[in-house]
């Protein structure tokens, strides 16, 4: 079945994504990997509407697109401060919410 | 129906690789594209070889596929319907409903093809030079072919959507192109007013296209087996007598509105002369040549759509015409206020366009689409030639009257160059605008619109007069400024920095001494072979649709028209009687006796309207020349007299008669479009909004606020005294302790490391979603 091809490909964009979040110190790599994970959720919308034939997949799936959108812009500003206060993007230096 | 079509003799129309595959033509540059933005600033001339040979092959394979179109005309009869080249495939498709991409392959396309490969190679080979060592070169190549690519697939869409795929590419490279140099604020805001400005054309585009599609989908898909985006479709259905005369005349008013914010045309037109902050290049290729007849070109496109829509050739002005009629006069006479060489051309550009649009409202369809042809020749070389004179000559300056002057003797090539596009422009016999201008002006009086022939011909005098005036400012009287060695960089510095220096670093690279010890001289190779080219195509590339000269000459007539026969939907001439002989004697008697456009046709479909053609008369061309010289002679005579002899009559004139005072001004302010669109549209719009909320915000919701602060003093200070210090507090400090503990215990796991929230999100939601399968199954 071609949709387990979709799914495959979207699990294993997640696992790079979830990869990228934990692994990496540049808070605009982590940014990409978390557009990664959002673009592989759009992936397995799609491969189920594909499969059921209907457009709520294609209409959600350009929604979290939406969402991803205004979420980089939120998170990119968020960088451009960071950068802007410390001059480095590195989240490791960024440990002033130490408890 | 279809067996008498299979009867009759069929000629089996000629095709070749080069028009199936027409649709490789934007996939090049757009390829190109894509290695420039990853590769170009490795390789050695930083990416510019990629736009120059994507343009250049772009090129060869549009004129391969007009090359075999003509075959294709050629081995035809004479106004035998030429079917075009379409092909499609499914771009997506869900619960019935597909959008298609492909391509749509006829004389048109060809046509505007051939110009806008040919345009943005040579003005990809001028930008080597005059962009040479600026900070951006590399984006500025990306961009420029990024354009090419769009503006390609536009013209071989196949269907409407992947129409405005390519309208919205080109917006977009307008805007990136026209802020190029952004550092300048004034850039940026011009980028900005014209994103903004053909965007508001483009919600009629949108809202056009869906119009069309839900009244015509149903009759194109069972007629045609088409979707209602097809341009094959639409122009078939808006023939067929199929279309409610509401749908298709608010979809055509919508479309044409996209087409007067794409196309400069009155009112949206204000954004164009402000796209000159651009680069120069990017002024000639995309503000003068190519995407502003983008307009245009949709209109010519599915023209039976505004044919029927807005009833041309009915009786009557209609919105084409009246719109296309005003543009011409207001540009040109705002051109005469300019200093700005670069403006005086945009508003002139402006005017054309005007009187394209004109020709396409008055059924004009030949002579318009032949204008776009000839002007992006003549008016890509004077754009040229002014950035050529800015490089070289005036410190990358372009007020007429202030930095230029007397440059004929130091510029000769550009002055031959300028000089022949300047006749071009103005429609002298026999230089390629008097082929194409003319032709509009005599069809659209041919066609009963006589007050907007007489408004053609104002603004051929007015053309003449305001290119002699710019000629005269630029070319003859003394040097001046810049022009004449004077070295104001140091102030005009700031205002130039971003490409000063750059441009500076360049020059002392390559050997030239510093700006200040040479004065004004020629152009690099790289700057004139250009518009050597382009000066030549503006003198002769007329003579493709010379209709003095007898039919003979009319090629592109011949080539480019779509015949307005009565087909049978498979795309062959449809015959009553299946002996071909009503169609034989319909050649015979000259095929403009088809009733396309007029009557409904009964059995098969239309392509096409029928048009008429003006006969060519002497007297005619006579009268146009004598305005358009009438108009230089005495722009010219008014041009020594004021800024050559300074004579005391006609200097400051407007400052002592009042109302050539007042309309000095009112011209000067852009006849207050500006003022009224950025202080009456916006702030009628914004400000009510604002000053609402702000009331709103004092009377009631502070109000409320107030009243209940008060209230709530009263209540806090008992429930303080009883509640708060005795019930409350107890269990705060209770609670209080036992948080302590708990915090302390969890402290470790809020390390401040970003990761490892992350890493701890993810783990508790995996962890969630292996209880979730673990109970599901």
């Amino acid at each position: 079945m071609l949709v387990n091809q979709f799914l495959m490909l979207g699990a294993v964009l997640f696992c790079i994504g979830v990869y990228g979040v934990i692994v990496r110190k540049n808070a605009v790599m982590v940014l990409m990997s978390i557009e990664l994970i959002l673009n592989s959720v759009n992936i397995n919308l799609l491969a189920f509407s594909l499969r059921n034939g209907s457009v709520d997949g294609h209409t959600f799936a350009l929604y979290v697109i939406a969402v991803a959108a205004a979420e980089v812009g939120v998170g990119l500003a968020m960088v451009l401060l960071m950068y802007r206060n410390r001059r480095s993007i590195g989240l490791d230096e960024l440990s002033e919410m130490k408890g | 129906m279809l067996a008498a079509a299979t009867e009759m003799t069929e000629t089996v129309l000629s095709s070749g690789w080069f028009l199936e595959n027409a649709w490789l033509i934007p996939i090049i540059p757009a390829i190109s594209f894509a290695l420039i933005i990853f590769f170009g600033k490795r390789m050695p001339k930083k990416g510019s070889e990629f736009g120059v040979a994507s343009m250049l092959g772009a090129l060869v394979l549009s004129a391969g596929a007009a090359y075999q179109w003509i075959q294709r005309v050629n081995g035809a009869e004479e106004g035998a319907y030429i079917a075009p080249i379409i092909k499609t495939w499914t771009w997506w498709q869900n619960d019935g409903v597909s959008l298609g991409i492909g391509q749509h392959v006829d004389g048109l396309t060809v046509t505007i093809l051939i110009v806008v490969a040919f345009i943005s190679s040579l003005v990809q080979i001028y930008s080597l030079e005059y962009l040479r060592g600026d900070r951006r070169y590399t984006h500025f190549f990306a961009s420029l072919t990024l354009f090419s690519a769009g503006m390609l697939n536009m013209v071989v869409a196949e269907n409407m959507i992947q129409l405005i795929l390519g309208w919205e590419i080109m917006g977009l490279c307008s805007f990136m192109l026209i802020g190029h140099w952004w550092e300048e604020g004034a850039n940026s805001r011009a980028a900005l007013k014209a994103f903004f400005t053909t965007r508001t054309g483009d919600i009629g585009l949108l809202t056009g296209t869906a119009v069309l599609y839900f009244a015509a989908n149903e009759w194109t898909t069972k007629t045609l087996g088409v979707s209602g985006f097809s341009i094959r479709g639409l122009s078939s259905w808006a023939l067929s007598g199929d279309p409610s005369s509401a749908a298709i005349t608010v979809g055509a008013v919508a479309l044409f509105i996209a087409a007067i914010g794409k196309s400069g045309q009155f009112p949206l037109h204000t954004w164009l002369p402000d796209a000159m902050a651009g680069p120069t290049p990017v002024s000639s290729l995309l503000h003068s040549s190519t995407m502003v007849v983008a307009g245009v070109f949709l209109v010519a496109r599915v023209y039976p759509v505004f044919f029927e829509g807005l009833n041309i050739l009915g009786s009557g002005a209609n919105f084409i015409v009246i719109i296309g009629g005003i543009t011409i006069v207001i540009a040109a006479l705002l051109a005469f206020v300019q200093t700005d060489i670069k403006k005086v051309l945009a508003y002139s550009t402006v005017s054309q366009l005007g009187y394209m649009m004109m020709g396409l409202g008055a059924g004009a369809w030949l002579p318009a689409v032949f204008h776009i042809f000839t002007h992006a020749f003549f008016k890509a070389c004077l754009f040229l030639g002014a950035g050529s004179i800015s490089h070289s000559s005036s410190h990358h300056s372009f007020e007429m009257k202030k930095d230029m002057g007397g440059l004929r003797k130091f510029m000769p090539i550009t002055f031959t160059t300028w000089i022949i596009s300047t006749l071009a422009l103005c429609g002298v016999f026999p230089f390629s605008g008097f082929f194409s201008k003319d032709e509009i002006i005599d069809n659209v009086g041919y066609s009963g619109y006589n007050v907007f022939m007489i408004v053609g011909l104002a603004g051929a005098f007015l053309t003449a007069a305001y290119m002699t005036r710019a000629t005269y400012l630029t070319f003859f009287g003394s040097p001046r400024g810049a022009s004449a060695g004077e070295h104001h960089e140091e102030e005009g510095h700031g205002a130039h920095a971003s490409h000063d220096d750059d441009a500076h670093d360049s020059h002392d690279t390559h050997g030239h001494d510093a700006h200040a010890s040479h004065g004004p001289h020629e152009s690099g190779w790289l700057i004139t072979a250009p518009l050597i080219i382009l000066a030549t195509l503006a003198l002769s590339s007329g003579f493709l649709n010379a209709v003095p000269f007898g039919h003979g000459w009319e090629n592109l007539k011949k080539w480019v028209e779509p015949s307005a026969e009565v087909i049978n939907p498979t795309g062959v001439a449809y015959v009553v009687g299946g002996a071909g002989e009503a169609r034989v004697t319909a050649i015979e008697a000259g095929y403009e006796k088809s009733d396309c456009g007029t009557k409904t046709p009964v059995d098969g479909v239309c392509v096409a309207p029928q048009l008429k053609h003006a006969p060519f008369k002497w007297s005619k061309a006579a009268l146009s020349t004598f305005i358009v010289f009438a108009g230089m002679l005495s722009s010219w005579f008014v041009c020594v007299q004021l800024y050559g002899r300074k004579n005391k009559k006609l200097v400051g004139l407007t400052e002592r008669n009042k109302a050539l005072g007042a309309g000095y001004k009112f011209l000067l302010n852009k006849y207050y479009l500006d003022a009224l669109y950025e202080n009456v549209i916006v702030r009628a719009i914004a400000h009510p909004i604002a000053r609402g909320a702000y009331w709103i915000n004092q009377n009631i919701l502070d109000g409320i606020v107030n009243g209940a602060g008060t209230s709530a003093k009263t209540v806090a200070g008992w429930v303080y005294r009883n509640v708060d210090q005795k019930l409350v507090d107890g269990a705060v400090n209770s609670s209080g302790n036992a948080a302590q503990a708990a915090g302390g215990s969890l402290q470790p796991v809020q390390s401040g490391k970003v990761n490892m929230y992350g890493a701890l999100l993810f783990g508790s939601a995996a962890i969630g979603a292996l209880i979730l399968v673990i109970i599901n199954t």
